[in-house]
């Protein structure tokens, strides 16, 4: 449900950088986002969800792509990067040593917009 | 110096190309989804901080005991502290009733059908809690989240400190299927351990998962009913209450 939340969020942003450009003067294709997979975020909900807020308003022809971000953590003991995995506690699989500190996996980004120019 | 100058040539004559031929242009933003939501949290924090103000997000899923856990806690803490709550509910105010029998100022936020409170929602309860109290009174904010163990974890509000509570009746292994609202937690209680001798219920395998998703955080056992560990998270608070004001 925070997908609608995630997708009012998202509008704002693209509304506010539409404004810089001329809103009226673009079209906007396509709207990349790299979300991570240690995020509260499922892709097909949000993808859903957008095109259900944007339907009928100037977003309407847009489309959402995700880019998904691996969950990657680094082994506090030996400094090796692995994937973690919740079957295991995310403990790291050399050591055995818990999950300090998060490489990647957390974001939630607007990487690029696509637009043309009318 | 040239080469710069090379690059950006180029790069205006690829836009004027796609342009004059219709092709999409690709405008790198690297811009946060909640960007709009961070935004107001940041403007909150900054509104917390010049009134002096600690603000704690209280979160757990519905039933883990927030709501009681204020009542306890806070006719010990109301005397040393000047207190006040944000409370957070999807479509009553019985939580807030409760709260206010204790006299201290309370503005319910019911959300509707938002599962969580976003920082818009908290710039509009301190905005009321103004009309109740002159926020540079308060040492304190206690913001009571929905019930919910997905969506607040990833929702700022501007807050000092996230406190996570878990109940023992959830099961051991809520750490590990919640991870980002126990990895984002400050501290950790483990609420109802009265109830322990009554059930089959691991307490090492869940403190093992709570330090498997997030070593950082404080733990401490608490209950409502024998009102054992509230003397430890009674400390817990004045300690970051008072390293505030003196910071």
């Amino acid at each position: 449900m925070h997908e609608v939340d995630m997708t009012k969020c998202l509008i704002l942003s693209i509304e506010e950088w539409a404004e810089k450009k001329n809103k009226k003067k673009i079209v906007v294709e396509k709207i990349n986002l790299k979300i991570g997979e240690f995020t509260c975020v499922e892709p097909i909900s949000l993808i859903n969800t957008f095109n259900a807020a944007v339907l009928g308003s100037w977003l309407d022809s847009s489309e959402i792509k995700i880019e998904t971000i691996p969950f990657e953590g680094k082994c506090s003991k030996c400094n090796r990067l692995y994937f973690p995995k919740k079957e295991n506690g995310y403990k790291s699989p050399c050591c055995n040593f818990n999950l300090e500190e998060i490489i990647s996996g957390r974001e939630l980004k607007i990487a690029s917009i696509d637009f043309k120019e009318k | 110096m040239i080469l710069k100058k090379s690059r950006n040539l180029v790069s205006r004559i690829k836009k004027y190309f796609q342009v004059k031929m219709h092709l999409p242009i690709s405008d790198k933003i690297e811009l946060n989804i909640l960007h709009q939501n961070s935004h107001q949290a940041e403007k909150n924090k900054v509104k917390f901080n010049n009134f002096n103000l600690l603000c704690l997000n209280i979160m757990s899923s519905p039933g883990a005991g927030k709501t009681r856990l204020l009542e306890i806690t806070l006719e010990d803490l109301s005397k040393k502290f000047q207190s006040a709550v944000l409370e957070g509910d999807m479509t009553t105010n019985l939580d807030a009733a409760r709260l206010e029998k204790l006299n201290i100022p309370v503005v319910p936020i019911t959300t509707g059908r938002a599962c969580h409170l976003d920082a818009n929602m908290v710039s509009g309860g301190l905005k009321l809690l103004e009309k109740k109290i002159n926020p540079d009174l308060l040492d304190i904010l206690l913001v009571e989240n929905v019930g919910n163990l997905v969506c607040p974890a990833e929702f700022e509000i501007g807050e000092h400190f996230k406190i996570a509570l878990l109940s023992i009746t959830e099961g051991e292994d809520k750490p590990l299927k919640y991870p980002i609202m126990f990895r984002e937690a400050d501290l950790i209680l483990i609420t109802k351990v009265d109830l322990l001798p009554h059930l089959n219920f691991d307490i090492n395998e869940l403190k093992s998962n709570i330090a498997s998703t997030n070593p950082k955080a404080d733990v401490i056992e608490i209950s409502s009913i024998t009102k054992s560990g509230f003397d430890l998270w009674q400390d817990w608070i004045s300690k970051k209450i008072l390293k505030f004001k003196n910071n």
